[in-house]
Formats: C-alpha cells, structure tokens, sequence
C-alpha cells in the first residue's frame, strides 16, 4: 500500500478537554491517513463535535496535541486552517448573505481572487448542484440546501483533510446517496472524518470506523471488525453491544 | 490592511446593508441630529455660521446609537453559530477583529458623511471656518470609533445582542461622564489624586469639546487612537480565551 507510506494527515495525541466539572473528552488518540474515511460514531454528547472542534483549531484542548499535515494546531493554527475543509455541525452559514456572495466570502478568505476564485466557486456549485438557489438568502433556503451550501463552502480549496460534521443530518434519502457518492469519490487522495449517528454511513463510506462515549475511543477498527462484534453480523447491535458493555462497566465502577 | 481585514470588513458591510439595521440606524441618526442641533442647539437662533450646536449633541446621540451598531458585531456569531465557521477559516483573530471594526467605522462614517446638508446650511446661510467644521467631523469620528470598539469588545462576551447592547451604554456613559461630579465624587474620598486626574482625563467629552472648538491637540487624537487599540486588544483577548470553554 503506497498510501500508507505518507505520514498521517491527521495525528490525535492525548486528547483531553474539560468544559468546568465536565470531562466532555478523555485521553483520545488517534491518526488518520491519506485515503482513509474515518467515521466517528457515538450517542448523542459523546465527545464527537468537541473532537473535531478541537482539530480544526475551534476549541483549545486542556491536554494533548494535534497534528496536521505535520503542524500543531496549538502554534501554528493557520496552517492547520488552511490544510482542512470543515462543516461545523448545522453548517452555520451566514444568513443574510445570498449563496453566491457567502462563497466569494470565504473563497476571499481562502486566499483566491480574481479567475481563480471564480473557478473555485464555479466547481463546487457544479460538485453540490446550487446553481438554482446561488442568488438566494442562505436563511430562506431549505435543510437540505443550507447543507449542501456547508459542504460548498469546506470543499472550495480542494483541501488535502476534510472533516465533516454530521454531513448528512436533515438530508432526504437522495440527497443522503449524493453526498455519499461525494465522499467516496474524493476519498481516494484525501483523510476524511465524518461523524454520524447512522450505521448505514459507516458501511456505505468509511474505511474505518471509531465508537466514541462518555469521551472516550471504546472501539477502533474496519468496519467488518465493528461487525464481527456482535452475534448477528449487525452494525446496530455491534453498537449497542459495545456501548452499553461499556455504560454497565461504567455502573460497576460507580458501584465499588 | 490585509486581505483577510478586507474580505471580513467588506462582509460586514454587506451585512449591515441587507439587514434593516443600516437604513434604521442612518434615518434616526439624520433624524435626531437635526432635530437636536435645530431645537436643543438653538442652530439659528444663536446667529453663528458654525455647526457647534450640531457636534455638541453627538457624544449623547451615539451613546445610544453606537452600541446598537456594535452590538451584532460578535453576539450574532456566537448566537448563529457562524463563529465557528469563521475562527476555523485561516485568519487570525486579530484580522477578524480589525476586520470588523472597520466594517463598523466606516458604516458610521457613512452615516456622518449623510449629515452634509447640515454643512450645505451653514454655508448657505453663512460664512463658517470650514476648517473647525473639518476638526469637528473628525472628532466625531475619533469618538464614534472609541464608543465602537467598547461595544465591540463588549458584544464578544455575550451571545445576547440585548445584554451586549445594555452593558456597552453604560460603559459608554461612564467614559463620557468621567470629567464630571458624578464619577469622580465617587473616587475623591479615597483614592489618590493622581488617579482621580487619569479618571478624569479619561472623559469622552473633554477630548472632543476641543476638537469640537477647531483644535485639533495631538493628545485629543492619540487619547482616542490608545482608546481604540486597548478595546480592541481586550476584544481579542476575549475572544482567544473563548477557545478555552
């Protein structure tokens, strides 16, 4: 495997975060390379969102390091923004701006003018299909759209590392599919992280898949791996089984 | 500038643009200065071809007016979520803060810039020192930049546009009112005399009344440049430590 000769695009080292009295991320480690999709899974408040905030230099972490493309995101944050794609979760754009302008927004931010920029933008309208709503509002489109218009706006620079946030959330089955089909097909020279809550994903695009609860890595594999965890060969009992194997221990300790 | 302060600040005027506040805010603003300089200034009544009753007004109009424009300028990024968009865009906090201050400034220059049919008047109807009407302008602008990057700050700490818009006028007022009894009683009991000064020195209207009368002294300018540098290094600070909780 030539891909896996490079060095890891993304390296987690240690990763803790304390928000007050609460331990929302507890000693995460791990790396993704180039040409693996890591789907992150987890019950709702598992630590997931902070993870990826803490990556994509949003959050601070308490404890540990993070690496990208080989640049801390502790001292050298703008390399690290500039080397990843990122949908924050409910992709916030801003709502007042129409779809076109929001693009040229963060295109200008990117670095790009003049021919390029408008390359740049014209590709990724192409890529998520927004040229019907490109004069609109970002707050007077729909779910689906305001989605799409997030992806737009992580995939403009073409970026080498792409995290993404719940891509999927409020989109119908077809637009679901799309998506899907996009990761997969970028798949091959990027390291993508998505994070989910539906195990369908992880079959239909990871590579590979952690379970993350209570702030913690509880499992870290292929998903055939995930699969073979549970008796009937099934993504959504491997979960449970994992997960609440762990809340029971969890109890136990509580208990003693 | 760099070209991240000019893509943010070029954004922020947009969205000033296409949200009712700027419209709102340029009418009022018209709308009362004229009301205050012709009624409260007595403009023709004191006979003077200058625009003195007009200036006079303008630290009490933008003590209110000001932290409306400011108040967004933060709470709505934290409120919409948009923040994290922009902070895990490549740009530094520091061009993100300058970017919007500016967008800020120059919409209130705009807005200030609307008043020349005032300047057309006393033209008109007079022989004024255009020259002390150019100082006064520019003294506004000082301090509607200094009452900017307070409500700034102020609007980084709250995601509440309400609470940041409160908290800015009544820091707002208190740096208005620190050449006055009211704020310095407080102090002369017990604290030195050296600070009771630099309290007092610190006033809003002091530095603008002379710049007000056509002076333009070099302290008056530096004491709202120092002014707008401290506000919007704290805004930065504020923000960094965000990134914490």
């Amino acid at each position: 495997m030539t891909v896996n000769d490079k060095p890891p695009a993304i390296e987690v080292q240690g990763l803790d975060k304390r928000f007050g009295p609460i331990h929302a991320v507890r000693n995460v480690s791990f790396s993704v390379r180039h040409g693996e999709v890591l789907g992150f899974l987890g019950p709702n408040g598992a630590g997931k969102s902070t993870t990826m905030k803490m990556i994509t230099g949003f959050l601070e972490p308490t404890d540990g390091t993070v690496l990208v493309n080989g640049h801390d995101v502790k001292t050298d944050p703008i390399s690290v923004k500039s080397a990843i794609g990122y949908l924050p979760e409910g992709a916030p754009a801003y709502g007042e701006m129409t779809v076109l302008r929001f693009l040229e927004f963060v295109a200008e931010i990117r670095g790009y003018s003049g021919e390029e920029k408008q390359q740049r933008i014209d590709r990724v309208i192409e890529l998520v299909h927004l040229d019907s709503v490109l004069e609109q509002t970002v707050e007077t489109l729909s779910k689906g759209f305001k989605r799409r218009v997030g992806v737009a706006q992580a995939l403009l620079h073409d970026p080498d590392v792409l995290i993404m946030d719940e891509p999927t959330d409020g989109l119908d089955p077809n637009q679901k599919h799309e998506v899907r089909s996009l990761i997969k097909e970028m798949a091959e020279n990027k390291a993508i992280v998505i994070s989910t809550h539906i195990l369908e994903e992880v079959d239909a695009v990871c590579s590979r898949a952690i379970i993350i609860a209570a702030g913690q890595i509880l499992f870290d594999g292929t998903p055939a791996e995930l699969r073979a965890q549970s008796e009937k060969n099934d993504y959504d009992d491997a979960f449970r089984t994992i997960t609440t194997r762990f809340y029971a221990s969890q109890g136990e300790a509580g208990q003693s | 500038m760099n070209s991240n302060v000019k893509a943010v600040l070029k954004r922020e005027l947009y969205g000033y643009f296409h949200t009712p506040v700027a419209y709102v805010f340029i009418i009022i603003f018209l709308f009362l200065t004229g009301i205050f300089s012709f009624y409260l200034g007595a403009f023709y009544e004191r006979g003077q071809a200058d625009l003195e009753p007009f200036f006079r007004f303008h630290p009490w109009l933008y003590l209110f007016l000001i932290p409306a424009i400011s108040m967004r300028l933060w709470s709505e990024e934290r409120k919409t979520g948009t923040i994290e968009l922009l902070m895990t865009l490549p740009i530094s906090v520091t061009d993100a803060v300058l970017g919007k201050f500016l967008a800020a400034w120059c919409f209130t220059a705009i807005a200030l810039a609307l008043t020349f049919p005032m300047w057309i008047t006393v033209n008109y109807l007079g022989d004024p020192d255009n020259t002390v009407i150019l100082a006064g302008y520019l003294g506004s602008l000082l301090m509607a930049g200094g009452f900017l990057a307070i409500g700034s700050c102020i609007s980084a700490l709250s995601k509440s546009q309400v609470i940041a818009f409160v908290i800015s006028v009544v820091i707002c007022f208190l740096f208005i009112l620190s050449g006055f009894p009211l704020v310095l009683d407080f102090f002369q009991g017990w604290a030195p005399q050296a600070l009771v000064d630099v309290i007092s020195s610190l006033s809003f209207l002091t530095h603008f009344d002379s710049i007000n009368k056509g002076v333009i002294d070099l302290r008056d300018v530096v004491y709202y440049i120092v002014l707008i540098a401290f506000w919007l290094y704290a805004n930065v600070v504020v923000i960094d430590s965000r990134k914490a909780n």
